[in-house]
């Protein structure tokens, strides 16, 4: 039961590209005893804007306080915060050039992603999907004892 | 016009219409005030610690509506500042604090009295802003005093880098602001306003819960005009004191932690919370889920972000109080006052059960009778500011306040050591009225260095001392919840009052008696000085009612029935 209450959710925050506007959103989540899962941030082409992805999780009441209060921040132009959300997660995986490549190269491409570069003595996947199976992807690269995993954070965009 | 980003600094202070700003000098502020030393459009207060600059910057605001303004120098000019900050952050008090910091060069190179102010200030600031060049200084400087007084006020900091202060550049002061990414709403959705009215017109037992808001729309006489027009009961908060007045017969009184007996019950039993500008803090609450459990609740605030973060709300309306209530009243028209006099006589017989009393003594002064005589001798004409303990408390349910703006006191943060230096802002804006910070033993010496300020300036505010050798909201605490285990709060060592505001420039009152009070206060009024009025009060008096920590609202402690 608490699982629905505390859902997962991505919110997205257009903000004014100016220094330390993500210090005032993130200090706000710390402050407020907010969570913060992922956490993505970019300039938005051709604009003064930047844009935040933040993947957190919560009751509705504590969105609606978040949602809130990151309006509040001067510098947030504004707060998207619903569950149509088209969202993506990018993964690199270091694996050693010892382990079965055509099965790794298989496992990539199921997974929407591919051989990203190949050195001496590892190479490097790349995998971009839903979260969900980002994830999954994870767990099966497990398997072939990757060195190193980095994960980018959630990106989502309006349907 | 070409200028020093100094002398931009002091233009735009002139061109906003700052009459007074309080400060204190240091290496990264001295340009600043090179050019304050110059110019003649604004008297500088010097104070003597930068937390009463702040503080008095904060009283000049609340006294007067208008922006506050402090300046200070960097490093720990600055960290002394932040209590300035978070208490006004707090209240919501319009204020503009303007920090020195080092060179651009040494910022990130832990230089001499170098903090990062606005990593620092974040938290307790409505904005701050670090300036990166002098091109931008004219448009921050107004954006900041934009920021401060729109939408839900509050404090604004603004870090200028010494070179900035020095380099020479183009000065022209924008007129007006635009900032994409802030834009208050003032108008509350007239859809919600109708349901609003409709609920009040449709309820049985209303009640107004008039907050601090109010005061800072500026709203006194349209929620004057709403109580009468509807002949709905009212409740004030601990910040919105005055704003319907003491002789208002529909004022129930304060309600919450120390709310009468009757404010309580009222909102305990109400079926309609009619919230104009409060916040639903947990001092006014007490137990959430037994707050006003019967009501329906229509919450008017500015800030969306209050209405529904404690209890959740029928009718949000987002907007500035003024506002709403000009949309509201006209609705209002024909509404049956009678329909609410079964409730207005519920709580008339509340009130007569529990007033709020207290047993008066002829062998000691009560702190009670103190705040009540200070009433009768001044009134209407005085305004008061306050500390924070046992006698703010006292202060807050004995005083006959008339208008808003009269009681200013640090209600959120909760600042000991806020009300001398708040009072020395006041009495700059309003140097008529009598200036009265009701103060304790405890809270008084956290900004006693002040005394050398207000005698310097000669600024004459009394600093009533309710003393009962003890840090006596603690001290109750220790009785009620911790067996009588006073741990630290015994006060009875003391400083010779007397000599130490005569050794600072003031006057000091030692008052043992009623007779001795009264002389006292007519003395101070009548020696235009500054002045420690000690006041020895019966040591063991509680504030009464009290709601512990977390009960519900209707579970109070009473006062003994006394003869007030």
């Amino acid at each position: 039961m608490e699982n629905s209450m505390n859902k997962r959710r991505v919110i997205s925050v257009i903000v004014l590209n100016e220094s330390s506007v993500l210090a005032r959103v993130t200090s706000l989540f710390a402050a407020r005893g907010y969570n913060i899962a992922s956490l993505t941030v970019a300039p938005i082409p051709d604009s003064e804007m930047s844009h935040i992805t933040i993947e957190t999780n919560g009751s509705p009441k504590v969105m609606e306080q978040i949602t809130k209060q990151l309006h509040k921040l001067i510098p947030v132009y504004k707060v998207i915060e619903h569950e149509e959300m088209v969202e993506k997660e990018m993964v690199l995986v270091k694996f050693p050039i010892t382990e079965h490549l055509s099965d790794i190269g298989a496992l990539c491409a199921a997974y929407n992603g591919g051989i990203a570069n190949v050195g001496k003595e590892m190479i490097i996947a790349m995998v971009a999907d839903d979260p969900k199976r980002t994830q999954h992807f994870i767990e099966a690269a497990q398997r072939y004892n990757p060195f190193e995993i980095v994960r980018g954070g959630v990106v989502a965009i309006e349907r | 016009m070409q200028m020093s980003g100094a002398q931009m600094v002091c233009e735009a202070i002139i061109a906003e219409g700052v009459k007074t700003v309080f400060g204190y000098p240091g290496g990264a502020i001295m340009h600043v005030y090179d050019e304050i030393y110059k110019q003649e459009g604004f008297e500088h207060i010097l104070n003597r610690h930068e937390q009463a600059a702040v503080h008095a910057a904060d009283g000049y605001a609340r006294a007067t509506g208008e922006v506050g303004v402090a300046m200070v120098t960097s490093g720990p000019g600055f960290t002394n500042a932040v209590t300035g900050l978070a208490t006004a952050y707090m209240d919501s008090i319009p204020m503009v604090v303007i920090s020195g910091q080092v060179p651009l060069a040494l910022i990130g190179t832990d230089g001499f009295q170098e903090i990062d102010a606005v990593g620092i200030s974040r938290p307790c600031t409505k904005h701050n802003f670090l300036v990166r060049s002098l091109e931008e200084l004219p448009r921050l400087l107004k954006e900041a005093f934009y920021i401060a007084r729109s939408g839900r006020p509050g404090p604004v900091l603004i870090d200028i880098p010494k070179d900035i202060t020095v380099d020479i550049g183009e000065f022209v002061y924008p007129d007006s602001v635009d900032i994409p990414t802030y834009k208050p709403t003032y108008k509350g959705n007239k859809r919600q306003i109708e349901k609003a009215v409709e609920a009040m017109k449709k309820a049985k037992k209303p009640l107004l819960y008039i907050g601090g808001g109010t005061i800072l729309s500026n709203a006194s006489d349209l929620v004057r005009e709403l109580a009468d027009k509807t002949q709905i009961p009212a409740v004030e908060t601990l910040m919105a004191r005055g704003v319907l007045g003491a002789k208002n017969p529909l004022l129930l009184g304060m309600l919450g932690m120390h709310g009468n007996y009757a404010s309580n019950m009222a909102m305990s039993e109400t079926d309609l919370v009619i919230s104009l500008g409060a916040r639903f803090d947990d001092r006014v609450t007490g137990k959430l889920s037994e707050f006003a459990k019967y009501a329906d609740i229509i919450h008017v605030d500015i800030d969306a972000a209050n209405i529904g973060k404690l209890v959740d709300v029928d009718y949000p309306i987002v907007g500035d109080i003024t506002e709403v209530l000009e949309a509201m009243l006209p609705l209002l028209d024909g509404i049956d006052t009678d329909r609410f006099q079964a409730w207005r006589e519920i709580l008339k017989r509340y009130d007569e059960l529990h007033p709020q009393s207290y047993v008066d003594s002829d062998e000691v002064i009560k702190p009670q009778w103190a705040i009540e005589r200070i009433g009768e001798l001044v009134g209407e004409n005085a305004i008061i500011t306050s500390d924070v303990g046992q006698h703010q408390m006292w202060a807050a349910q004995h005083y006959p306040f008339d208008r808003p703006r009269q009681w200013i006191n640090s209600g959120g943060l909760g600042t000991m050591g806020f009300g001398f230096p708040a009072a020395i802002g006041a009495k700059k804006a309003f140097p008529d009225k009598t200036v009265i910070n009701v103060t304790g033993d405890g809270s008084i010496l956290m900004n006693m260095q002040e005394l050398v300020t207000a005698a310097e300036y000669k600024i004459p505010v009394i600093n009533l001392i309710l003393n009962n050798h003890f840090l006596g909201m603690v001290r109750q605490w220790q009785t009620f919840f911790y067996e009588k285990r006073y741990s630290e709060t015994d006060l009875t060592f003391q400083p010779n009052w007397k000599a130490l505001a005569e050794a600072c420039g003031g006057i000091g009152y030692d008052v043992t008696t009623k007779e001795e009070f009264d002389a006292a206060i007519k003395d101070a009024i009548a020696q235009d000085k500054v002045c420690f009025m000690n006041v020895a009060v019966n040591r063991f008096e509680d504030v009464l009612p009290m709601v512990p920590s977390g009960g519900a609202l209707f579970n109070m402690m009473l006062p003994q029935k006394g003869e007030k």
